[in-house]
């Protein structure tokens, strides 16, 4: 499955990702500049964590108006894979692709820690590897990560089973212990923890690897 | 011109740094405070004199850039 990673000024997981596709999991994958504006030949994005654009104005506000990003929004439209970490799930919100909005955690304290994830659903291309229920232990490390979206909009993710994960316990004040949720058409998904940062027993956990292997299941099933 | 524009968090949005800045203003005995909000405040520099034009043209990029419509409101003024 070929993966491209977007690359704004101020990104700072893209090489972790990379590390993880191309090396652990000896995926082809390559960086996409925030200026290009074709993304080439890929079937999976990630938009990966950092601080695009130095967090201006809003944390993913500027990143949504580069060239690299409008190609993303075509590629979603198009069904194609997108995956959004962190600042990468700030941007995919920014940009419209995923609803709502990622705002200063409650206690304004910058959370570098280890988290508990339920799986909330399987069905979705980035957690049909999981169990339902299964918890991932997984790393966060954001100051803007409480998740919020209007009632309305948390009642239609809800019914519609997007949120794919949920904080055990709720480190930021998101809205619903919301970690990750997904687009309509299921094939956008925003998750402030970190899997990249989890995918090898060396660091501490392997779970962020059952991300990446439901994307790869997904390459044979979907579409 | 100038555009001078005020974005706040919206009502239904917590606001975490403005309850802070409630609680120091409280532990520095000032007192009688009801609430504390923080936001933004943006001054731009246009070409043109058509206050109308600008104005909707501001308000396009209030919209879109300048607040998150989905956490934020804003006033706007041409000047």
């Amino acid at each position: 499955m070929k993966f491209g990673i977007i690359q704004f000024p101020g990104s700072n997981c893209d090489q972790d990702v990379f590390h993880v596709l191309g090396n652990v999991l000896d995926q082809p994958t390559r960086y996409i500049w925030h200026k290009d504006i074709a993304l080439g030949e890929v079937d999976c994005v990630v938009v990966p964590g950092g601080f695009s654009y130095g967090d201006y104005l809003r944390t993913g506000a500027i990143a949504r108006f580069s060239p690299a990003m409008q190609a993303v929004a075509d590629h979603a439209k198009a069904g194609g894979l997108v995956i959004g970490i962190c600042n990468g799930f700030q941007i995919l919100c920014e940009a419209h692709l995923l609803p709502g909005a990622l705002i200063r955690n409650r206690r304004l304290k910058f959370i570098c820690d280890w988290m508990q994830l339920r799986v909330e659903t399987t069905d979705s291309p980035f957690t049909n590897a999981c169990r339902k229920g299964q918890v991932l232990r997984l790393p966060i490390a954001h100051g803007e990560g409480c998740y919020f979206a209007e009632p309305a909009v948390i009642k239609r993710l809800q019914r519609d089973d997007r949120v794919l994960l949920r904080y055990v316990e709720n480190p930021n004040g998101a809205v619903d212990n919301i970690a990750g949720i997904c687009n309509e058409g299921r094939n956008v998904f925003g998750l402030m923890p970190h899997p990249e940062r989890a995918s090898e027993t060396i660091l501490g956990s392997e779970d962020g690897r059952m991300v990446f292997e439901s994307i790869l299941r997904s390459a044979v099933a979907v579409r | 011109m100038k555009a001078k524009i005020i974005v706040m968090p919206k009502r239904t949005v917590l606001d975490p740094q403005g309850k802070t800045v409630k609680h120091a203003l409280e532990s520095m005995s000032f007192r009688g405070v009801k609430d504390v909000r923080i936001g933004k405040f943006i001054e731009v520099e246009i070409e043109g004199s058509d206050r109308a034009a600008l104005q909707k043209k501001m308000d396009q990029a209030c919209h879109e850039l300048l607040s998150n419509p989905v956490i934020e409101e804003y006033s706007l003024e041409i000047q």
